[in-house]
């Protein structure tokens, strides 16, 4: 095995630019694959954890555009015929959680949940001057909202204990300060679809990096929004739950559907859309460094092919002198190897310099999200993964022209000089 | 003296172009320390005799035994480990490799057979290169010398093991009569003083002359065998 690494060695010396060019392939490859890869997986990331703080574990709500059967279906539930109710609409259904505050302190109980936060929305128009920018009021228990979306790290001015003490207070999206040209401070005239008019007052703002919360997201009291909805002190539409491990989500939201008898939505299925984003760009990813890496073991095939063409009369003394055809493979396939590690490990390296690149490239995220670089996600699974590949490509593109070699018969090229 | 090398009833064919039958039921007896020639009309079929008792080409009938030990039938990797430890070849064509230096090329086989370490495997390798007068050039490349030093140095690679046999194919075809003898008085010594037997194919009607014996082949057949008398010896 020695003296086939030597010899090895030999022929990859004596064709230096032969060898670079075959390990360059090789070092494209893998280095286009940990770029891609880093970063891919880096906006994955970094979306993925804007998502999670701003979407709960679980939510529960009363889903009033759920099918439910029809009062002809309950009437007359055994008899079959004909019975026809055209597109019947929920009647005096409202989106009240019934016993909503009791709900949450059983699910503070549950050894499972890290917390659960009741809460109600209204939608708003915040008038500026003649216009009116849409947006929506969640009314909260601001420390039970922070312990499961850190609000605390997001604020930007003002505290979050100033809103426990305010009856009209509330926490503004930096965003939509910066659009009504408020601060902190500040009064703001709100108006509801239904057309009650209140004038609120903006004790802080926060920021998640998510345009669309930013944009229009405002928080205040319960009460508050109770006000402002005109309804009752029972009145809640959300109870949102964070989960001591988020993988529990899907098993347990079918758990309290069943318990509670409204509907429980976990956050998979609540960013269905992005998270199929996240599959296809691994797709991507994943399609081109591969075809990078096919592209490179083409080549590496074809420089084997021709350096064991050229080396016709080696193989033959070698294998005169008593060289089997496993040893002559594996002066080859050593070859191969040889080029794929170091073809591989300089991949790495230029894909680690240019990932670090791309991280210091300036990018922005404009409204959508508050992003000024690329996140690059340095991983060295990703590296490990890239070793792994271009060692394997190098393996089955060397295979086949080394087990040809071995199988030489010398007298041929003897007889043929 | 006992027989090193044995041949029972060899027979080949070559099937292309068309079917013909190239060895005639060869039996060729070789004692050991036996400096044989092996000669005949261009297209006899020398060369393919040499391959079939080199144990390169296995594609023949009746049997071959070297050193008693019956080859036919072995696996080509049992073969090569055979003609590793005792045959040793030298071409018509020098067959160095070129990018190796003149010293490797020598080490090369020897290394292969591993029973001896790197270092006593370099010393034994020198030790041959002197014995060729070629020792001034063990760390140029192969590719850099002249022809009849690359065919010295390639003798010296056959000897490196020790082989019981050493075969050559028109080793000083390419030759010119200076390097001839050098490699006759070579292989004459190596009969003689370390009792290993040499085979070769030559059209040199001399070199012929002067070896122990001579084989005359034609048509595929072995039509004579003649001990030549040496007057040395006496
Ligand atoms: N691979 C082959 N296929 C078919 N016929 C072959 C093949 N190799 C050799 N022959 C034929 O077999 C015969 C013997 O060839 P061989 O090479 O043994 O001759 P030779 O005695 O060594 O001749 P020379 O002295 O010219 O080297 C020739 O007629 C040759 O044409
Ligand atoms: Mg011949």
């Amino acid at each position: 095995m020695n003296l086939a690494f030597q010899i090895a060695k030999t022929h990859l010396y004596a064709k230096p630019r032969q060898t670079i060019v075959a390990m360059l392939g090789v070092t494209f490859g893998i280095a286009m694959f940990i770029t891609m890869v880093s970063l891919m997986t880096g906006l994955n990331n970094f979306t993925e954890e804007l998502t999670m703080t701003s979407t709960p574990d679980i939510r529960i709500y009363n889903d009033v555009t759920e099918p439910r059967p029809s009062i002809l279906e309950e009437a007359f539930p055994k008899e079959s015929g004909l019975k026809v109710v055209h597109h019947p609409k929920p009647k005096n259904e409202t989106p009240k959680l019934r016993n909503a505050f009791q709900m949450a302190e059983l699910l503070r109980k549950d050894p499972m949940v890290l917390g659960a936060a009741p809460l109600l929305t209204s939608q708003v128009f915040y008038n500026y001057g003649p216009v009116q920018l849409n947006g929506n009021i969640a009314g909260v228990d601001i420390m039970e909202e922070d312990k499961l979306f850190d609000l605390r790290s997001k604020i930007i001015t003002g505290r979050l204990e100033d809103l426990l003490t305010s009856s009209d207070g509330i926490l503004m999206g930096s965003g939509l300060a910066r659009k009504l040209n408020m601060r902190t401070g500040d009064r703001v005239v709100i108006t509801t679809p239904e057309g009650f008019t209140m004038t609120l007052k903006i004790i802080g703002t926060f920021q998640f990096g998510l345009g669309t919360i930013d944009n229009t997201k405002a928080y205040a009291n319960i009460a508050t929004v109770q006000k402002i909805l005109q309804k009752d002190q029972s009145y809640i539409t959300d109870i949102n739950i964070k989960l001591r491990d988020i993988n529990q989500a899907k098993p347990k939201a079918v758990e309290l559907q069943r318990l509670f008898g409204y509907k429980a939505e976990d956050w998979e299925t609540a960013n269905a859309t992005f998270l199929t984003g996240s599959i296809i760009r691994n797709i991507l990813t994943y399609s081109v460094s591969i075809t990078l890496l096919v592209v490179a073991g083409f080549g590496i095939y074809n420089i084997l092919n021709m350096t064991i063409h050229n080396k016709m009369k080696d193989i033959a003394i070698l294998k005169a002198t008593g060289f089997g055809a496993a040893d002559v493979r594996n002066i080859f396939m050593i070859q191969s190897l040889v080029i794929g590690f170091f073809g591989s490990i300089f991949g790495l390296i230029l894909g680690l310099f240019f990932s670090y690149l791309v991280s210091l490239a300036p990018f922005n995220g404009g409204d959508f999200i508050s992003i000024d670089h690329l996140p690059v996600n340095f991983n060295l699974k990703f590296y490990v993964i890239g070793l792994i590949f271009g060692l394997s490509t190098t393996a089955i593109a060397g295979f086949l022209p080394s087990r040809g070699a071995g199988k030489i018969d010398p007298i041929e090229i003897i007889r043929g000089q | 003296m006992q027989t090193i090398l044995k041949t029972e009833h060899v027979n080949k064919y070559f099937y292309e172009p068309q079917k013909f039958q190239v060895l005639k039921d060869i039996n060729l007896e070789v004692r050991q320390g036996e400096f044989l020639s092996l000669v005949g009309k261009s297209g006899c079929g020398k060369s393919t005799l040499l391959y079939v008792i080199s144990t390169m080409d296995t594609d023949y009938e009746g049997t071959l035994e070297i050193n008693g030990m019956q080859l036919t039938g072995k696996t080509q990797n049992e073969l090569a480990r055979f003609r590793n430890e005792h045959i040793g070849f030298v071409f018509q064509f020098h067959f160095l490799l070129p990018e190796f230096s003149v010293l490797q090329n020598v080490m090369i086989p020897a290394l292969k057979l591993g029973k001896y370490t790197e270092k006593e495997i370099e010393a034994r390798a020198m030790e041959k290169l002197k014995l060729l007068g070629v020792e001034e050039h063990a760390t140029k490349r192969a590719s850099k010398l002249s022809g009849g030093q690359q065919q010295r140095v390639a003798i010296a690679r056959a000897l490196i093991n020790d082989p019981a046999i050493i075969m050559g194919d028109e080793p000083t075809g390419n030759l010119d009569s200076y390097n001839s003898q050098v490699v006759f008085d070579m292989f004459r010594q190596i009969t003689s003083e370390f009792g290993q037997t040499i085979i070769t194919v030559t059209h040199d009607e001399e070199f012929a002359a002067n070896s122990d014996r001579v084989v005359e082949m034609s048509d595929g057949m072995i039509i004579g065998s003649k001990a030549n008398l040496r007057p040395e010896k006496q």
